[in-house]
């Protein structure tokens, strides 16, 4: 019995979060992949381009809230969500046209586009905070939880409860629709093998005759929703916060480079090695120590490994410890 | 310099002046102290990036730690707090690094495959626990002394000034530890790494209470020799004289007379940098470097060891920025680990050696100036213009409110849109490199 409440501790407090949270950061790993892949520059605007969208979305929330519209159990962000994409999907889309297409005709160094990306990165986080401020903006409403602690406990009969909250469920469920129709997408369709095509091999795709601003107008449209709909899942599950999306560049960037920058795949897989091995580090294991130990061995203290601001510094290690050792990251990416 | 160059900084020397007619002399010789110190940053990230191409987007940790040389520095060390746990902490930060050192060494030493592996995470691991188990309890004994009022081992009580090349010192070593690890690597993983370390670095700032109290901030700095205290001037019968006859009154005589001696330390501190960064650049090292940045493949033919170069003038750029940030946190007399944002530490410093110009040190050192003021005017004149804009609205009107409450964001926005402006149209700067 203390066995399975050890591990229903676990699931509860690592299991469960970090897998939604391993989802969020998959989803924001692969839009950084895709432009990296496709065009050619880390983006260092992406934390604050998954702000933006999710601006959009808490806005149009707040509007269909104030109508009376709402979806039921589920949070009404979801249903503002499609129109949340097509507004950041058009930002980007107008921000590709204004800035980054002068400097992708002139052909200039990757690292240049970096530094476009941080003046893109500063107008973003300065319109963000300009519309709707630098507070904190909780916007998800319905039903709290699928199964409450309480529930579980009577259910069960066990001493440790397991809560799994709408938001968690909502995002592993959105996160697998997204990335099973991204990869439908990038393996099945014309436009996705082109894509694939042009992140290989610039030239050859352009010798085949695939149009290049084609493949960034859909590459910037992918991003978009990506972006929003990673930025969204975090937000409701979390709350909205323009500097942690900010702060959310290194997990992501971290992800994306220990699965292999380039490669989708890899993103996926670094999203949830970066999550779990954030919850895993920074939870304390007194608990679950307590539980599955024999009394004799229970830990006086908390048994964390390191306090929950260190969150970063772990993202960090694996990094480097994955750029030593494997510099590709774990499944083969490109590099520039 | 050209003569459009001089000019340049004429007009940027009449914009500070202007502040001193217009708004005050106290916020004019604020601006032109803040100047003085981003212009030193702006010079340490010039030479990583202007000189050598390196992209270093942890300015802010070096500044950072900069200000924490100032602690540990010249305050002065708490006697209970180092006989409670002062040598448990030291003794095991030792134990820290040594099991990082022999795990490295374990790496070198044996053959490579799973014992290998195995070997060294049971280096790492044990040596992690013994860590935690000696560090713990010297920081908790620590930080429970008198926790309201120091509750920190303090520092070693020198003069302040020696602090600035301490600071400089520490952010040479961090410097030195990124640098081995990630250059050498591709481009864009310094610029990731370097992300981090700066973030690790405020984390470990706003946490270790034992080191700098933390989120309690450290206050009552030393200030440094030359510069008074306000209070004394103005008990001081001869400088209240001295005010009157110049048609001031004391307490503002006091403030500009600080100030003034601030800007004297910086400007020397600022005019010995340039002269060592000019003589850099134009020394056969200098054209070494640029050619580095170059073409990397022709200089590894000429048989120049590119990464020991990259490291060499990554270090050198990180300890400026640390310089600058000991006399930062020196202007402030106080170091508040929150009040570090890499937007404004290491964002801000990019769009001024972008601006400036990169591979100028003139230029870095004029756009850390016309920057400076432009962040700090940027907000009364976003102000104004929100004020203009609403003018027709009626009070009480929501959007109204919402923009002159806004006002404040509109420095971020017009940051970017100063930089995403000069990349375009004038992408090497003010001064460009010559």
């Amino acid at each position: 019995m203390d066995f399975l409440n050890a591990i229903v501790a676990f699931a509860n407090f690592v299991l469960v979060p970090g897998t939604a949270y391993g989802a969020q950061l998959a989803l924001g790993a692969l839009g950084v992949t895709l432009i990296y892949g496709i065009l050619r520059f880390s983006n260092f605007a992406h934390g604050d381009t998954m702000a933006f969208g999710t601006m959009y979305v808490i806005l149009i929330t707040w509007g269909f809230q104030s109508l009376g519209i709402g979806f039921g159990p589920l949070p009404t962000a979801l249903l503002a969500l499609p129109f949340g994409i097509v507004l950041t999907g058009l930002t980007l889309v107008g921000t590709d046209k204004l800035v980054y297409q002068f400097y992708r005709q002139r052909k200039v160094k990757p690292v240049v586009l970096v530094m476009v990306s941080l003046g893109v990165m500063f107008i973003m986080n300065g319109l963000t905070r300009f519309i709707i401020g630098p507070d904190d903006q909780r916007f998800s409403d319905g039903e709290r939880f699928i199964i409450s602690a309480r529930d579980f406990k009577t259910m069960t009969g066990l001493d440790e409860g397991l809560a799994i909250k709408t938001t968690q469920g909502i995002t592993l469920v959105t996160a697998v629709i997204v990335v099973a129709f991204l990869f439908w997408f990038l393996n099945k369709t014309r436009t996705g093998k082109s894509m694939r095509a042009y992140s290989d091999n610039e030239d050859l795709a352009l010798l085949s005759g695939i149009n290049p601003e084609r493949v960034v107008l859909y590459t910037w449209l992918i991003v978009a929703a990506l972006a929003t709909v990673a930025g969204t899942l975090y937000g409701l599950d979390k709350s909205f916060k323009p500097f942690t999306y900010f702060q959310l560049l290194l997990p992501i960037f971290a992800a994306a480079i220990v699965g292999g920058l380039g490669n989708p795949l890899g993103a996926i897989a670094g999203g949830f090695v970066i999550a779990f091995s954030e919850v895993t580090v920074t939870y304390a294991f007194k608990k679950v120590a307590n539980y599955a130990l024999p009394e004799a061995l229970a830990p006086d203290g908390l048994a964390q490994l390191m306090s929950t601001d260190y969150k970063f510094a772990v993202s960090f290690s694996i990094l480097i410890i994955v750029l030593l050792f494997k510099p590709t990251g774990l499944f083969k990416g490109q590099s520039v | 310099m050209t003569r459009r160059d001089s000019l340049l900084f004429v007009f940027v020397g009449f914009l500070i002046l202007g502040t001193g007619f217009a708004q005050s002399w106290n916020s004019a010789l604020l601006i032109l102290n803040m100047g003085l110190i981003s212009a030193i940053m702006a010079l340490g990230v010039n030479l990583q990036w202007g000189l050598a191409g390196l992209f270093n987007v942890g300015v802010m940790g070096f500044v950072a730690l900069g200000g924490l040389a100032t602690v540990i520095t010249s305050m002065p060390a708490n006697t209970e707090e180092w006989s409670v746990g002062g040598v448990r902490v030291i003794f095991g930060l030792l134990l820290g690094a040594g099991t990082i050192i022999a795990a490295i060494m374990v790496h070198q030493r044996l053959p490579a495959g799973r014992n290998r592996v195995l070997a060294m995470l049971a280096v790492l691991i044990g040596g992690f626990f013994l860590f935690r188990y000696v560090f713990d309890g010297g920081v908790e004994a620590i930080e429970a002394v008198n926790p309201a009022a120091t509750g920190y081992l303090g520092g070693l009580g020198l003069p302040i000034l020696v602090a600035w090349p301490v600071g400089g010192l520490l952010a040479a070593g961090a410097a030195w530890i990124i640098g081995k690890t990630a250059l050498g690597l591709r481009s864009d993983y310094l610029a990731i790494a370097t992300l981090g370390i700066a973030e690790i670095i405020i984390a470990v700032m706003k946490n270790e209470d034992w080191l700098s109290r933390g989120v309690k901030n450290v206050v009552g700095l030393k200030r440094p020799t030359g510069v008074p205290y306000e209070i004394d001037l103005q008990n001081s019968a001869s400088f209240v004289e001295k005010a009157a006859g110049l048609g001031f009154d004391p307490a503002t005589a006091s403030t500009i007379y600080v100030k003034l001696g601030y800007a004297v330390l910086f400007t020397i501190v600022l005019l010995i940098l340039l002269w060592l960064s000019q003589k850099a650049l134009n020394s056969p090292w200098g054209r070494m470097m640029r050619a580095i940045r170059d073409n990397e493949v022709a200089a590894e033919a000429m048989g120049k060891d590119v990464t020991a170069r990259h490291l060499q003038v990554f270090i050198l750029g990180s300890a400026i920025c640390g310089i600058a940030g000991a006399m930062m946190t020196t202007l402030d007399g106080q170091l508040t680990p929150t009040s570090y944002q890499p937007l404004r530490y290491t964002f801000l410093i990019w769009v001024m050696v972008i601006v400036g110009g990169s591979g100028n040190n003139f230029g870095s050192v004029l756009g850390g100036f016309l920057i400076w003021f432009l962040w700090v005017q940027v907000e009364p004149m976003g102000l104004a213009l929100m004020q203009l804009i609403t003018a027709g609205m009626s009070d009480g009107f929501w959007l109204k409110q919402h923009l002159i409450d806004s006002a404040a964001h509109m420095r971020l926005l017009t940051m970017g849109v100063v930089l995403l402006l000069v990349l375009r149209f004038s992408p090497r700067g003010l001064i460009p490199e010559r």
